[in-house]
């Protein structure tokens, strides 16, 4: 049944991307390291509303970047590129070895996260250069969750129990991965513009000198905020349809649509908190700050819900295949 | 970030009220009312809710399984009963959480509702009028032209027309304009999502009222009708009347678990005869994720196991054969299973009832005497037993466990030890009063599940009413075009001032540029028509 070769391959895959996207975050160090200071031009960028629109540097939005910046800014994208290859030859590998959706234990699931995360981070990058920047912070956790998915969630390639078996795996699973990805993103730019919007205001009192710290080489704490939102815009439909997905499951499956199963109440939980989320966005008072820390404890909650409650609690969701 | 709030209505001026005690009443229930149908609010009940769900997956919930809060009772005795006070192993069924929801619900009713009413009368109203500082809008431009005022207005409004906007022209204080809007069913979408929450709440609240599920183990050979009495364990909502069950009752014929090379069960599945009403028995096969459906029932395989058999011989020769009951797998990976034979009925007096209580392994194998199974499937069944004689206490009036012995029987000396042994089929134990007990094979069982819900459906309809309106709101752009002419400052034809509003999307700019950059296209495009005599005219 297992093809024992493919496995093996996928789990070599498994090494090479972490290998990859080590590198990348070591090219992202040296970017930010050699680059100057984002400040100025980007303030301009903010300052017509949009990051989209070119800030006046130049097209890209990378231009005043020393050449070498940039060179090191596209050897740590092209590295980034070519682990998301060997990354999605990880699960290739594992579906043809066992001949199904490689999604199937917790192994399989967060690697595909972690995917669905680089990913995003790539399309938002090449659409909108500045964003670049933010690379070390994504590939940093990316890494750093690669090595413990590989530590303590691996087993062996191996079929589905019976209750996996059914096309919804395909649906809910996808769908669920697809939002947990992006959501991922989104977290890390909410954090992100925590740290930039409070360094900027220590600037502006003084505190600190501006221009001497690694965030003003981040994206603006405008640009940051807009790509956490639209982000989590993208991400709340598919996060909303997974649920629902995931409740017509169960009703085949268990015999009821919602149990109050430990991850169904985690999953409404997030859902809870990415529409306080959207809410805040528009609610006066939550505006900038209060509404970001949301988005971080809608993170937090995601990878609550992946680990404390597969591996620590009991419950029908208890496929982790991590014993 | 350009959104802004809605315009909300503002609230009407209350002039100073003579203060009338039954008036004050009334302003503080208003006010009341505003605050709890403010969007903060809403955010704030969010926020409860969530937190609120979490002791829910943290402790052991008597809807999910009675036995891990029994367990939980056992470890903190005196924790425990504080807690079960708080509600807090029935945390969504309990009033506190009731509470969240109803009012979270109540404020998305004193929200949504003007807004769904204001959202029906804009549908058929034209687009608002244009506001006085058209460069305070977060995009502005002045286009210059060379048409007359009217004619640079056609324009604008047939280049909004084209983008399928819906544009109404004025004559405003400063002069003719347009307003246009389009981007109508993202307010739509809003609506719905919305109001399909509140559907949902109810299907949900119709499902708990009128739904019953009721769980069985069933024995291959053997089955049951859908009535309470039957079923090991049920649960039914307050509206449900137990004699209205629908007629349903169902016979398991056969059971089968496969499973793959390493042991992972790959399908279960239970052939079934089942009778509607009396009528003809239909045969069908259910298995995981593929419960029989019959209109508002559903029947499903939720668990298996093996039911040992014996056959007990009294010293007097009176033979009692295929006895069996359902042993509960203790380890799903190797089905080594747990249970207990309760026989009241083979002498005559009181004290002589007898129980076989024991393991029993599919596939069995000895670990330092103790049985214990290595594989799920009946390969080479096994079991360790303890037979007690004595008085089993079923006729006491206290609830037992028919899948264990009550332990204080055994310590009170009601019940005692006769003999014990491991046992592979065929083989007997004989005990000192003479009566054997022989390990004669086992039979597969199911645990099957009847469930009725009337809410399903309609949850179903409403959540996916509630992923379109989500959709639409979070896809569709709302946008705001307000045109206006002057006179140029230089007196020579007419300035176009132009603005939008979006909300909705963050690349407003771009789409902007376009709108002016066609304006000022087609404004160039029709300014010789407006001057022909100057072209047409032509040189002799
Ligand atoms: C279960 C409760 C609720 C949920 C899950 C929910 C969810 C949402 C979501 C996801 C949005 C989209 C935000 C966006 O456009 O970016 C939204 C918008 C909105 N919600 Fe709710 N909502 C709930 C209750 C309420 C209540 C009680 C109110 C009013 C008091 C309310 C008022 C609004 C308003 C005014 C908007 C429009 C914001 C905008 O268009 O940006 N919601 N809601």
């Amino acid at each position: 049944m297992i093809d024992e070769s493919l496995a093996t391959l996928s789990d070599t895959f498994f090494s090479i991307t972490v290998a990859l996207y080590s590198l990348a975050v070591v090219a992202f160090c040296a970017e930010l390291a050699f680059g100057r200071p984002a400040r100025n031009r980007e303030l301009v960028a903010a300052g017509t509303g949009g990051l989209d629109a070119a800030p006046a540097g130049g097209p890209d939005g990378t231009a005043g970047e020393p050449a070498r910046a940039r060179r090191l800014g596209l050897v740590a994208m092209v590295l980034t590129g070519l682990g998301a290859l060997t990354h999605t030859a990880v699960l290739v590998c594992r579906g043809l070895a066992a001949d199904r959706l490689p999604w199937g234990n917790m192994y399989e699931f967060s690697t595909a996260v972690v995917l669905v995360a680089v990913v995003a981070y790539g399309v938002l990058a090449v659409r909108a250069p500045a964003l670049r920047h933010i690379g070390v912070f994504v590939l940093g956790p990316v890494v750093l969750a690669m090595v413990l998915i590989g530590l303590f969630l691996y087993v062996e390639t191996g079929p589905l129990v019976a209750a996996l078996r059914s096309s919804w795996l395909a649906v809910h699973v996808s769908t669920a991965t697809l939002g947990f990805g992006i959501f991922f993103v989104s977290g890390i730019a909410s954090l992100l513009y925590l740290l930039r919007s409070r360094h900027d205001e220590r600037v502006a009192t003084g505190e600190v000198a501006g221009g001497s710290s690694l965030l003003d080489r981040l994206p603006t704490a405008a640009a940051l905020d807009r790509t956490a939102h639209r982000t989590a815009v993208f991400g709340f439909p598919i996060w909303t349809f997974a649920v629902i997905a995931g409740a017509i499951w169960a009703e085949s499956a268990w015999g009821r649509f919602w149990g109050w199963d430990p991850k169904e109440t985690w999953a409404f939980i997030a859902w809870v908190v990415y529409a306080a989320y959207l809410h805040a966005r528009t609610t006066s008072g939550w505006r900038g700050r209060p509404s970001a820390w949301v988005n971080v404890v809608g993170l937090v909650v995601m990878i609550f819900n992946l680990l404390f409650v597969n591996l620590v609690s009991t419950g029908l969701h208890s496929y982790g295949g991590v014993s | 970030m350009t959104t802004t709030a809605p315009p909300r209505p503002a609230a009407p001026p209350t002039p100073p009220p003579p203060p009338s005690p039954g008036r004050r009443v009334l302003a503080r229930l208003l006010r009341w009312w505003r605050q709890l149908t403010a969007m903060r609010t809403a955010l704030v009940l969010l926020f409860l809710l969530a937190v609120a769900s979490i002791p829910g997956s943290l402790l052991p919930q008597r809807s999910l399984s009675q036995s891990n809060v029994t367990q939980y009772f056992a470890d903190h005795p005196t924790l425990a009963p504080w807690l079960d006070r708080l509600f807090l192993f029935d945390v969504f069924s309990s009033p506190w959480f009731a509470a969240i929801y109803l009012l979270l619900f109540i404020s998305l009713i004193g929200c949504v509702l003007p807004r769904a009413l204001e959202h029906g009368r804009s549908l058929t109203a034209p687009p608002p009028v244009a506001p006085r500082h058209l460069h305070r809008l977060p995009e502005h431009a002045e286009l210059p032209s060379a048409l007359a005022g009217p004619a640079a207005l056609d324009v604008v409004e047939e280049e909004l027309r084209v983008r399928r906007f819906r544009v109404a022209r004025r004559d405003g204080r400063s002069g003719p304009e347009v307003s246009a809007e389009k981007g109508y069913l993202r307010e739509t979408g809003n609506v719905l999502f919305h109001l399909s929450l509140l559907a949902l709440l109810l299907g949900l609240a119709g499902g708990k009222m009128w739904g019953y599920e009721g769980s069985i183990l069933v024995t291959e050979g053997q089955g049951f009708c859908n009535a309470f009495q039957q079923y090991d364990t049920y649960s039914a909502g307050p509206l449900v009347d137990s004699a209205e069950l629908s007629p349903l009752c169902v016979d398991l014929a056969d059971f089968q678990a496969e499973y793959e090379e390493d042991l992972t069960a790959a399908s279960y599945t239970a052939d079934l005869s089942y009778e509607l009403d009396g009528g003809d028995p239909v045969d069908t096969t259910i298995g995981v994720n593929d419960p029989l459906r019959i209109d508002g029932d559903r029947v499903y395989v939720t668990g298996h196991g093996y039911s040992p058999e014996f056959t007990v011989t009294l010293p007097d020769g009176t033979t009692f054969s295929d006895l069996s009951a359902p042993f509960l797998p203790a380890d799903q990976g190797t089905m080594l299973s747990q249970g207990v034979l309760k026989l009241p009925d083979l002498g005559a007096g009181r004290t002589d009832q007898l129980a076989i209580e024991g393991f029993f392994a599919p596939t069995g194998v000895l670990q330092a005497g103790v049985v214990t199974s290595v594989d799920p499937r009946p390969l080479d069944p096994q079991v360790g037993i303890i037979v007690y004689t004595g008085y089993l206490g079923l006729d006491s009036g206290l609830a037992q466990s028919v899948y264990s012995l009550d332990q204080r029987l055994i310590d009170r000396g009601s019940l005692t030890e006769q003999a014990r042994a491991n046992l592979v089929v065929g083989e007997s134990l004989t005990l000192p009063d003479g009566t054997v007990v022989t390990f004669s094979g086992y039979q597969q069982f199911a645990a099957l599940q009847v469930s009725h819900d009337p809410g399903q459906v309609w949850v179903l309809g409403a959540a996916i009413a509630v992923l379109v309106g989500l959709l639409g709101m979070l896809l569709v752009r709302r946008e705001r075009v307000f045109a206006r002419v002057g006179p140029a400052p230089d007196g020579g034809g007419t300035v176009l001032s132009i603005g939008s509003l979006t909300r909705g999307s963050a690349d407003t700019g771009p789409r902007f540029t376009a709108l002016t950059d066609d304006l000022r296209t087609a404004l160039a495009a029709r300014t010789p028509a407006s001057s022909p005599s100057a072209e047409e005219a032509p040189p002799s």
